[in-house]
């Protein structure tokens, strides 16, 4: 039997979850200047060079990143399996991760295909390392429960994701065409349904009834939903392969259920929620609302983009960009600002609260992170999601606004950040001060 | 027949249900209550406490015959918690609902990550372990109540 699974010293040094998280809002203020440089003309075309560098810079340098620190963080705690040398996993991963979206953008929006190139293969690096390193820890995993095998497929999709990816930049890099038209859309469906989508239900099945007192999911939900997405997933993607990007209606068919499973897990997520035990005020439960929200949202238009394809008039682009804008920010974008703020604070304080003295006790996780500065950049982040659905669809209109309110959002969420390594700084100091022993 | 993981997960519940109490009355500022509330659960915490480093992990400790190990972490968080509850403690005492709710938003997420590992893992190598023993322990943990 395995019994390393309790182990404390497997939880990582702070500072590796905390360079992906304190490193997220600069890439999303990023996302933002390139809104506001490129201005209308990013929202205009669904591959715009433009907008393949927003979305990136946004999906690898604030989603990814966020939630490659937070799996390094979580899985030892959640599975009791730590991620094989974490110092180095999280090194390769984080260079390769950062400074390959910052030259793969780059290159998109200055033009220079030898950015793309080198983006490309340092992020294929970064990410092969991490999932290599997630794969042996879940194998090694004493309990194998549906959220270890949410984070399974998660990180299978992952891969499939850099694959697909690496497939579309062989066109943008090399001039090499894909070897099928669906890489397309498979590339964005896997990242979104796959490893985004499926690692919030495998992480939202536990923390959501543990932080807010909700009743547990429905077992069926709990044990089934991942699996059928992920068979829905893999069905839809030899759909569209057979024809070569064409939707033939088993296509159709399997995006429609997929958009309907979402839209279930927010449902049954926003009713459990309603009837939580806690009922005190939450800025983290108040993010997952919007996140649900968006997630239906999200999830009705693209169902509905799919089912009936010749109704959208002169819209067919923006409903496009509003699925993305709902998708990646309105639901993950929100789902992972709401987990920072319990992740980070909590890790500062189970910190220095193993370096206090017997019976001292560290400032609590309000005092090191304030609900007034969480509620303030909760509320610039729902100002900037609004008027970024409305630049979707009137780009000329919002789209200098939402860029604006996007920055405000991601420089508040950086300084929220930075006053909880302040908080942690501080309070070490004092800690040794008080018993001159190493922190380390 | 209940295992002795089902009946300590069940335990877990209950000791859930009567924190949100004690946070609940904090939040709205009445003292009386909380002060009611938050002795019942110190009572439902001790007693899960002592169920485990007095009888559960001594006999898990025994069969496998190591003390230090994933008891052992168990133990160090259990003297976490005891911590952050003494300050509840004191916090309840000076009515100071700030305070206390800081200091119960930090013990609610110290306590589901340590149930989380004794759900996820060791309920489980304990079931393993002492399932022939189940009777007797369930027995004993239901005379502390």
């Amino acid at each position: 039997m395995n019994q390393a699974g309790l182990q404390l010293e497997q939880a990582p040094p702070i500072s590796v979850p905390f360079r992906f998280f304190l490193v997220a809002p600069v890439f999303l203020l990023l996302a933002a200047i390139a809104l506001l440089w490129r201005g209308p003309t990013v929202f205009e075309a669904r591959l715009s060079p433009a907008i393949i560098a927003v979305t990136h810079l946004f999906a690898l340098g604030f989603m990814a990143m966020v939630m490659i620190g937070a799996m390094i963080q979580m899985l030892p705690v959640l599975q009791g399996s730590p991620v094989p040398k974490p110092r180095t996993t999280a090194a390769l991963t984080f260079a390769g991760v950062g400074l390959g979206t910052l030259a793969f953008a780059a290159g998109f929006l200055f033009g220079e295909r030898w950015l793309i190139r080198a983006g490309v293969v340092a992020l294929s690096a970064g990410f092969l390392v991490f999932v290599a390193a997630v794969l042996v820890c879940l194998a090694r995993a004493p309990s194998q429960n549906h959220t270890v095998r949410a984070m399974w497929l998660a990180v299978l999709s992952l891969l499939v994701t850099v694959l697909f990816g690496a497939m579309l930049a062989s066109l943008f890099g090399w001039g090499i065409a894909p070897a099928n038209n669906a890489a397309h859309g498979l590339h964005p469906g896997w990242s979104l349904l796959g490893w985004t989508g499926l690692l919030v239900i495998g992480v939202g099945f536990e923390l959501v009834p543990m932080l807010q007192m909700t009743p547990l999911y429905p077992k069926s939900v709990a044990r089934y939903l991942s699996a059928a997405i992920f068979v829905l997933l893999v069905l839809w993607s030899a759909a569209l392969w057979v024809h070569d990007g064409g939707w033939g209606s088993v296509a159709v068919a399997c995006a429609v259920a997929m958009a309907e499973a979402y839209a279930l897990f927010a449902v049954v997520t926003l009713v459990l929620q309603h009837r939580r035990r806690r009922r005190l005020p939450d800025v983290t439960l108040e993010f997952w609302r919007v996140g649900m929200g968006s997630l239906i949202g999200a999830s009705l238009i693209w169902g509905a983009r799919v089912a009936w394809p010749g109704a959208w008039g002169i819209w067919p682009e923006s409903a496009d960009i509003l699925i993305g804008v709902l998708a990646m920010f309105g639901f993950a974008g929100f789902v992972i600002s709401g987990m920072l703020y319990k992740i980070m604070p909590f890790l500062a304080w189970f910190h220095l609260q193993s370096m206090c003295a017997p019976g001292k006790l560290a400032p609590n996780m309000k005092k090191i992170l304030p609900d007034k500065n969480q509620r303030l950049q909760f509320r610039s982040q729902v100002v900037a999601l609004a008027l970024l659905c409305a630049a979707a669809l009137w780009p000329a209109l919002f789209v200098y606004a939402a860029a604006l309110t996007l920055a405000a959002a991601a420089v508040l969420l950086e300084i929220n950040m930075l006053i909880v390594v302040r908080a942690y700084r501080d309070h070490l100091r004092k800690v040794s001060e008080a018993r001159p022993v190493s922190p380390s | 027949m209940t295992g002795i993981g089902d009946y300590m997960i069940h335990h877990h519940k209950k000791c859930d249900e009567v924190f949100a109490r004690a946070e609940e009355a904090a939040g709205e500022a009445d003292w009386p209550r909380a002060q009611t509330e938050f002795e019942a659960f110190t009572h439902q915490m001790d007693r899960h406490f002592d169920m485990e480093e007095n009888l559960l992990f001594p006999e898990f400790e025994k069969k496998t015959g190591h003390a230090g190990g994933p008891t052992q972490v168990m133990r160090m968080e259990h003297d976490q918690m005891r911590v952050v509850m003494h300050e509840m403690r004191a916090a309840l005492e000076a009515k100071d609902a700030e305070q206390y709710l800081g200091l119960s938003e930090t013990f609610l997420v110290l306590m589901q990550q340590h149930n989380f590992k004794e759900e996820g893992i060791l309920y489980n190598m304990i079931d393993e372990v002492l399932g022939d023993q189940v009777e007797k322990l369930v027995g004993l943990l239901e005379s502390t109540a």
